[in-house]
């Protein structure tokens, strides 16, 4: 199925001619850096989900924070969409732009306003880069726990509105987590402060209705985020397991030993070969699946529960368990991880990353799952995870020169995602659902679920200016969709007027 | 489970009496244990008891995630988690003996471990809760991340029953601490505050931190190692660990005092206040505790001079105890509000008179 706008299921928009607005655009707000030529337009086309491109009326780069105000006012008065970018490197298409609407690009808001060692916050721009704001605050002895796996070229405006994760999550949180105060703007220019620089703010919390709102309810233009003391010790922990059933128990196993581990991550065969053929990081490629176990904090500390779980995992019949020996061999044992999705990309022509969280008891089964959609699809899926969280991470590989490919790794994505929903999970943990998961919306929220998001939409953007398509399907499309999938004779969204 | 407490699902119950609310503009007054009805404003509205409504739906401690009906009593829930070595780690107070979950989460007041852990907003992972339009729905799910949607789950904690009746909550809990220690160590206000300023910057194992009288009183917790070497480097004198419960429940000899009391929520690094009565200190220098008869304005200008905001913690006292909202906030407030309860009849005035 196209993804891309279809105006048919996705609501009417304003058509605006590009020379107009570019000219309006000019008059309302001077000194605004603004693209409008195709050759310029066309590096927006996308983000991180590639397969998906619109070129946009227009890429505006604001410098200073009232001419994104004043471009905001300029299209709500026009009635032209906005679509907010911050690196591009988001995995859903949350900043695929719309042909109709306007390219709003945050990435030059880039400066540390204030960095409090007492308060342990920054104060940051919407286009500061996720990891230098740990970098910034190292000297301090402190650093930002969210670690997407993006960190070094992801913005924290970007964070935001997909509530990011990484690999720190159990312990350390998301993105939503992590924060003390948002600024933004509506889609009228009108600015608002939500949350605080206390550790609470009056009022309903806002701060979390936005935090991975997918830039729908408004613009973040400053964050500030809470830092927290840099672990004096990361010990990591590799256990190989001849099942991956037996890994995705083990996991269960840690936890229930009342141990928290900084990351708790899984491989599985085809992930393990591809990364040690890459990155040669001392992977045993024979094994069924792996775990890295990674355990921070004080050096006692660390001591005792490294123990404690090399116990556990010895129990839930672990083949080898082996403890980085040093820096550099934890280091290496992390670069596989980290090179996990590059590396199965040398092994295939293209892949299609996949997000859906589970209840850890569900693992095997899901995983079990998986493999059997991936054998009747034919195509190859390696995993590679969050075990700790339960946020899976199926890698579908393809080849989109082979006629039929994408739109079976796309069927064979929604199946696994239909499969998460079905065992109580979510179709996404952290990359947001934007435009590349809008039909799964409809298998985990039913019709009312969806039409009060369209009400809290509503209540801050009554025209549906801002990313109109992407997060929050409209019921047309629902029941689009449910047309293409009817189950036992029975359709979704029966009380629907059809088409 | 071993621990016996009571299940009942009273939600259709509670939805036709919703319906009945919405088909007469009846607004209603959702209550549980009536523990937290000091808090905000009051209501004028029948009551709608939630408490019927109890139990524990789903807990597999190895998820660290517990399901359990709003109506369930506070301490049924903490019961069943300590039978399984858990907790809810931000600590939520009672502040009475019939307490319960749904009323913890939609006041969302968290206990002295908040400023390292998070609130009560922070370990809300899903709920279902009955609409304006008198539906029941799921929002966010038992799962530790999802991004599906607008995250309403965590907008409900702290709404004060004001966008919803809230009949079931997702709960990520944690284990109980391995090794914990309380100690006491005479020191002025002042010096206390530059004390959680350098230790905070330091990966030391505070759980609770908080000036009182003429001391600082901290807990730490973590494993056995790090806390025996925190203990062994600050000093000062064992204490009892009860305390902490005393002054999450405020039933210490500082709250008996028969003035007013105010909660100022500001920076962590905020400096001493000079404050119109008498203060505790409290989430290591974040939340100040005030005994005082001076006027809410006065009061409420300090707090925000301070970059935080006030709330008067006594019934009764100010026509809106909350700390009002700037115009444009408040604006959205009420949209939001119109967009959920368009009727108006969940806890109308509850937060603010325009609510």
């Amino acid at each position: 199925m196209n993804l891309l706008y279809d105006e048919r299921l996705d609501g009417p928009l304003t058509k605006t001619d590009r020379q107009t607005l570019l000219a309006e655009m000019r008059a309302a707000v001077p000194d605004l850096e603004i693209l409008h030529a195709e050759e310029d337009l066309r590096p927006f086309e996308c983000d991180g989900l590639s397969a998906y491109r619109a070129v946009p009326l227009l890429v505006v780069l604001p410098a200073r924070i009232e001419q994104a105000a004043a471009v905001l006012r300029l299209c709500h008065a026009r009635r032209v969409p906005v679509v907010a970018r911050g690196a591009g490197t988001g995995l859903s298409g949350g900043a695929l732009p719309l042909e109709q609407g306007v390219l709003l690009v945050m990435a030059r808001f880039n400066r540390i306003l204030e960095l409090n060692p007492a308060g342990r916050c920054a104060r940051v721009q919407p286009g500061v880069r996720n990891l230098a704001i740990s970098q910034a605050a190292a000297p301090y002895g402190l650093y930002y726990a969210p670690d997407p796996s993006s960190q070094i070229a992801c913005t924290i405006g970007g964070n935001v509105a997909e509530n990011a994760g990484g690999v720190h999550c159990l312990k350390y949180g998301l993105t939503v987590h992590n924060l003390l105060k948002l600024e933004v703007l509506t889609i009228e220019g009108e600015p608002l402060t939500l949350g605080a620089d206390a550790l609470d703010a009056p009022g309903f919390d806002l701060m979390a209705l936005f935090t991975g709102s997918e830039g729908m309810l408004g613009i973040v233009t400053e964050v500030t985020v809470k830092l927290l003391p840099t672990p004096r010790v990361a010990r990591v922990l590799m256990a190989s397991f001849d099942s991956v059933d037996k890994a995705g128990r083990a996991v269960g196993d840690i936890i229930a030993a009342g141990i928290i581990p900084g990351g708790l991550e899984m491989m599985d065969q085809l992930a393990i070969r591809a990364a040690e053929e890459f990155i040669h990081a001392g992977y045993p490629v024979e094994a069924e699946a792996i775990l890295l176990c990674e355990l921070d904090g004080v050096e006692s500390d660390v001591q005792e529960d490294i123990a404690r779980v090399r116990a556990v995992l010895e129990r839930a019949g672990a083949t080898e368990v082996s403890l980085a020996r040093d820096e550099a061999e934890r280091a290496r044992f992390w670069a596989g991880r980290k090179n996990a999705f590059p590396a199965v990309g040398r092994m295939s022509p293209d892949y299609y990353c996949m997000d859906g969280t589970i209840p850890r008891r569900h693992l095997p089964r899901v995983l079990k799952g998986t493999a059997e959609l991936a054998e009747k699809y034919g195509l190859q899926v390696a995993n590679v995870f969050h075990a700790g969280d339960g946020n899976m991470h199926p890698l579908i590989l393809f080849d989109a020169n082979q006629p039929g490919e994408l739109e079976r790794a796309e069927a064979l994505g929604g199946e696994i995602l239909e499969l998460c929903v079905a065992v109580g999970g979510t179709i996404t943990g952290e990359h947001g659902v934007g435009r590349e998961k809008i039909n799964q919306m409809c298998t985990q929220f039913n019709p009312d679920e969806i039409g009060c998001f369209h009400a809290v939409k509503a209540a801050f953007d009554a025209e549906g200016l801002l990313n109109p398509g992407k997060n929050i399907p409209t019921l047309n499309r629902c029941a689009d969709y449910g047309a293409l999938r009817v189950h036992g004779g029975k359709l979704p969204f029966s009380e629907l007027e059809r088409f | 489970m071993s621990v016996d407490i009571v299940n009942a699902d009273c939600s259709a119950d509670l939805l036709t009496r919703v319906e009945a609310a919405l088909a007469s503009n009846t607004p209603l007054r959702i209550r549980g244990g009536g523990s937290k009805g000091f808090y905000g404003r009051a209501v004028d509205g029948a009551p709608i008891d939630t408490r019927g409504h109890r139990g524990v739906v789903s807990y597999d401690p190895s998820e660290l995630v517990v399901s359990v009906r709003a109506g369930t009593p506070l301490a049924d829930l903490e019961a069943v988690l300590a039978d399984a070595g858990q907790q809810l780690a931000c600590e939520p107070p009672h502040f009475g003996a019939g307490a319960t979950v749904g009323g913890m989460v939609a006041a969302g007041l968290s206990g002295p471990r908040r400023p390292w852990v998070g609130a009560v907003r922070d370990f809300v992972l899903g709920c279902r809760v009955i609409t304006g339009q008198a539906k029941h729905l799921r929002f966010g799910g038992e799962v530790m991340k999802n991004v599906a949607g607008y995250d309403l789950s965590r907008l409900m904690a702290g709404s004060l029953g004001c966008l919803g009746l809230l009949t079931e909550v997702s709960l990520k809990v944690l284990p109980l601490p391995r090794a914990s220690a309380s100690l006491r160590i005479a020191m002025t206000p002042a010096t206390a505050l530059a004390k959680f300023a350098e230790w905070g910057q330091q990966p030391l194992p505070i759980s609770a931190a908080c000036h009182e009288g003429e001391a600082l009183n901290l807990r730490l917790e973590g494993g056995e190692g790090s806390v025996q070497a925190a203990r062994e480097r600050l000093g000062g004198e064992e204490l009892d660990a009860g305390f902490w419960r005393e002054l999450r429940e405020h039933r210490l000899a500082f709250f008996a005092d028969p003035r007013p009391l105010w909660r100022l929520s500001v920076p962590v690094h905020a400096a001493l206040l000079d404050l119109p009565g008498d203060q505790l200190i409290d989430w290591g220098g974040a939340q100040r505790w005030l005994k005082s008869d001076a006027p809410a304005e006065r009061i409420r200008a300090i707090a925000t001079d301070a970059g935080g905001h006030a709330a008067c913690f006594t019934a009764g006292m100010v026509d809106s105890p909350l700390q009002p909202l700037p115009a444009g906030l408040l604006r959205y407030h009420r949209q939001l509000k119109a967009a959920l309860d368009p009727k108006g009849v969940f806890n109308p005035g509850r937060m603010y008179a325009e609510l």
